[in-house]
């Protein structure tokens, strides 16, 4: 790039960062000001990036043969860093149903604002950041090619940091939608689109200049999860600003038809972001690591295209017994029950993978995270249709029931399966030989799996307690308890969903300390087992 | 590159593909996972055949049964109106004094009163009914606007200076510290009502207070704070306080006093749940007949 090419982008993006001036001075409401100044900051943040390379121009002639692995490494570092804030917002979230006193009375600390703002973490900022990296390193291996289109893999990196910090921020000062798992308002919305067509156009760019002739079934997961969720955020989001300076918007859908949208996109988002993304990863990570052949390709493509084609359909089970007419209920539930055997395609898939190599389970921890994630996988998604069914969701529905379905999922198969991810990552991306230290990865498989089994376990018991007080009748045809007793009757049980959620982020405490230690290049000086005291 | 190979340990062959050294064995599916996944398909489109599921231009097939969640709800509702009906009917025909010489049937309207109680009552009233700061507790023996059955039905009836109720309860202690009293009056007159109920309070002051009493508060809490149930006027020579007995809270009280509000249940809930509640809050230990006023 010539200097007067830099210069005249540099002046652009001072012309953004006084529009954003503009924008703040003349907002509706405190929520738009603060997210004006947040664009300004990064608007700035880039002029100050350019700045610095001012005089020379470009920096240092990239290798274009080389994989663009800079950008995967900074994904690692977000996914950690949110991961840890994420799982943090949700230990205190689950405090607070506990001990009610944790709200502290204030409007920025309540459960309705910090609630959004640990699904969002969880989901988007940990789970995203995890799936777009190893969505980059995937495909680049996979592919045998550089990213495609440049540097618009570094755009959509720090432009999916920005959504998540607009997101966020907007969370805490009482800016949203109230759209469940699509919180943010309509200029944040767009900005996703923005951002998310730029990676849909990396990730295409670099499947069409592969150098392999087929392409792995881990980037049609990867594809049909950037697509699809394309879609729904589009669709679920469309909506009429009530001023172009203002957060405030209002959905096009109202009544029934919105609920149905809001699930159709709230339920998919499990499907394509939390299921079919990650079993993107998994399909690369665990043969990799299991240095063994995928156990069925005739299954990976049967599984797939029956999970996309059943998945779209199933959101209607999240309205049974509503204002949804009977026709769509029993659609959705009939599709779930098929969605059964599709989904455990991918489990079979992932364990039997590991046929002939079940042996390095004993020697490495990460495997064995990864088949933890896996068996969580299974488990959840035979849960799922099953709760899917109108009967069994007569008793599970609005109960705690379905937050440890969700968890036993989110912390089981998405979090594990991304923190596998990221222990195998770590050490190749900065050039270690292997990561500071197995045995903590050991303690951090332990701490993790007895949170998660504590969080469902306690959930389940919760759920269907709370489902059977709310429906018992006396003899006489009396109900018998009131809601406020079903609550009072919770309190143990969130109690030990809190202790769950401690251990599982004291267990990513372990991991980022060891992931630091990794990439500082210590290896831990190893004794016999007995002799060696607990790090 | 396109190589198909033996693998050795399951004695399947590969694809020949490979991707970053991952190969992918051509493993048939495997049966039990393709007959479940059949079985579950047949299933589908079973229940779609017997329950409502397919959408047609201006509506939906109805299944073979006629299967509505709407009907079914309707049924239940019946159902149990069905096995109650005749408990209600009597209840509906009886008045209290009827209601409470037959055991049996007293004891259908309590349980009745108790499971309506949790549902519309315990959000202010608590679940045990003993209220809370500005909730009267049902407990005790007492009443701003009266014990009776009669008078705790009138009270649920048409609610405490509820706007949208002509017959409301109505009583409104006028705010003294709006010009009426001056703060050191408002505080003599604080003292001589501790003084009524007994507690700790300064006797000068209350002494210097018993004239305010004697011409703004007697009227509606009567001359020894005994209350007057007529206008709702709270007994104050007592230890039962429904926005605290402590000398700062009367001085509040005095000065902008708080004024409760319950809903009138009337048009709410239908006439015999009512009946039950009154019977029910009755029951918990302070109904009060006729004679004992």
């Amino acid at each position: 790039m010539s200097d007067s090419e830099q210069l005249a982008k540099t002046a652009m993006w001072g012309g953004v960062a006084f529009l954003m001036i503009l924008l703040a001075a003349t907002a509706k409401d405190s929520g738009f000001a603060v997210h004006a100044w947040i664009g300004f900051l990064a608007a700035a943040a880039v002029i100050v990036f350019h700045a610095r390379r001012f005089p020379h121009g470009q920096s240092s002639p990239t290798d274009a043969s080389a994989y663009l692995d800079g950008v995967v490494k900074a994904g690692m570092i977000a996914t950690v860093f949110w991961g840890l804030a994420g799982f943090l917002v949700g230990v205190v979230i689950a405090l607070q149903l506990t001990f009610p006193a944790l709200n502290f009375d204030l409007p920025w600390t309540n459960f309705g604002r910090l609630r959004p703002l640990h699904t969002s973490a969880v989901v988007f900022a940990f789970g995203g950041n995890a799936l777009i990296a190893t969505s980059f390193y995937v495909v680049q291996r996979t592919c045998r090619t550089r990213l495609a289109l440049g540097n618009l893999a570094w755009f959509v990196f720090w432009g999916y940091q920005l959504f998540i910090v607009l997101a966020a921020t907007g969370y805490l000062l009482g800016v949203t939608q109230s759209r469940e798992y699509a919180e943010p308002e309509w200029y944040v919305d767009l900005w996703l689109t923005v951002v998310w067509v730029a990676y849909l156009a990396v990730f295409l760019a670099t499947l069409i200049q592969r150098k392999e002739p087929h392409i792995y079934v881990a980037n049609w997961f990867y594809l049909s999860f950037i697509v699809t969720i394309a879609m729904l955020h589009v669709v679920n989001n469309l909506a009429l600003p009530v001023s172009l300076l203002g957060a405030k918007s209002y959905s096009l859908f109202s009544g029934v038809q919105d609920a149905l949208t809001q699930w159709w996109y709230g339920h998919n988002a499990v499907g394509f972001f939390l299921t079919a993304g990650f079993l993107g990863m998994m399909y690369y990570f665990v043969p990799k690591r299991a240095q063994r052949p995928v156990y069925s390709y005739r299954l990976s493509i049967v599984h797939f295209w029956s999970l996309i084609f059943l998945y779209i359909w199933a959101g209607p089970h999240h309205l049974h017994y509503t204002a949804l007419p009977d026709w769509a209920q029993s659609l959705g539930m009939i599709f779930s029950i098929m969605l059964w055997m599709p989904s455990w395609g991918g489990m079979i898939n992932g364990l039997m993978t590991l046929s002939g190599a079940w042996d390095k389970l004993r020697t490495d921890p990460v495997l064995r995270i990864m088949v933890l994630a896996v068996a969580f996988y299974g488990m959840s998604t035979f849960e799922g249709p099953m709760m899917s069914i109108k009967a069994v969701n007569s008793l599970s529905h609005y109960t705690d029931w379905t937050i440890g379905h969700v968890h036993s999922g989110a912390l089981g198969w998405v979090g594990m399966i991304s923190i596998a991810a990221v222990y195998h990552l770590v050490p190749r991306l900065w050039g270690r030989q292997e990561l500071y230290s197995l045995r903590l990865v050991n303690w951090h498989f332990w701490l993790a799996t007895l949170g998660i089994v504590l969080y469902a376990a306690s959930m389940w018991v919760a759920g269907i307690m709370q489902g059977l007080m709310w429906r018992e009748y006396d003899d006489q045809g009396f109900l018998v308890y009131s809601f406020a007793e079903s609550v009072a009757a919770m309190h143990p049980y969130y109690f030990i969903r809190a202790t769950g959620g401690i251990l599982y982020l004291a267990g990513a405490l372990v991991m980022t300390y060891n992931l630091i230690r990794t990439v500082r290049g210590d290896v831990r000086q190893r004794a016999p087992a007995a002799a060696v005291a607990v790090a | 590159m396109s190589k198909i190979e033996r693998d050795d340990i399951s004695g399947t062959s590969t694809t020949g593909h490979e991707w970053d050294g991952i190969k992918e064995l051509n493993t048939p599916l495997p049966r039990w996972w393709l007959w479940t996944f059949y079985g579950t398909i047949v299933w589908a489109l079973a229940y779609s055949v017997v329950y409502p599921a397919w959408p047609l231009v201006n509506s939906a097939t109805s299944g073979l049964f006629g299967y509505s969640s709407r009907g079914e709800v309707a049924k239940e509702i019946a159902e149990a109106a069905g096995a109650q009906g005749e408990w209600r009917d009597r209840i509906k025909a009886a008045d209290f004094g009827q209601i409470s010489q037959d055991p049996k049937l007293f004891e259908f309207a309590r349980a009745g009163g108790a499971a309506a109680f949790k549902v519309n009552c315990i959000q202010c009233h608590g679940s045990g009914a003993a209220g809370g700061k500005g909730y009267p507790n049902l407990n005790d023996d007492d009443w701003l606007w009266g014990g009776t059955f009669e008078e705790i039905h009138t009270t649920l009836q048409n609610g405490v200076r509820f706007a949208g109720d002509n017959e409301t309860r109505f009583s409104q202690m006028p705010a003294f510290g709006d010009g009426m009293l001056s703060p050191d009056e408002i505080s003599s007159t604080a003292e001589y009502v501790l003084s009524l109920s007994g507690q700790p309070h300064d006797a000068e002051a209350a002494a210097k207070g018993a004239p305010l009493y004697a011409a703004n508060c007697v009227s509606c809490h009567g001359e020894r704070g005994e209350g007057v149930r007529d206008v709702g006027g709270a007994r104050l020579n007592d230890a039962i306080w429904l926005y605290g007995g402590g000398k700062e809270s009367i001085v509040a009280q005095i000065t902008r006093p708080r004024q409760g509000v319950m809903p009138a249940w009337g048009g709410r809930l239908d006439d015999v749940t009512i009946k039950e509640l009154a019977i029910y809050v009755y029951s918990l230990g302070g109904g009060e007949t006729l004679q004992r006023q």
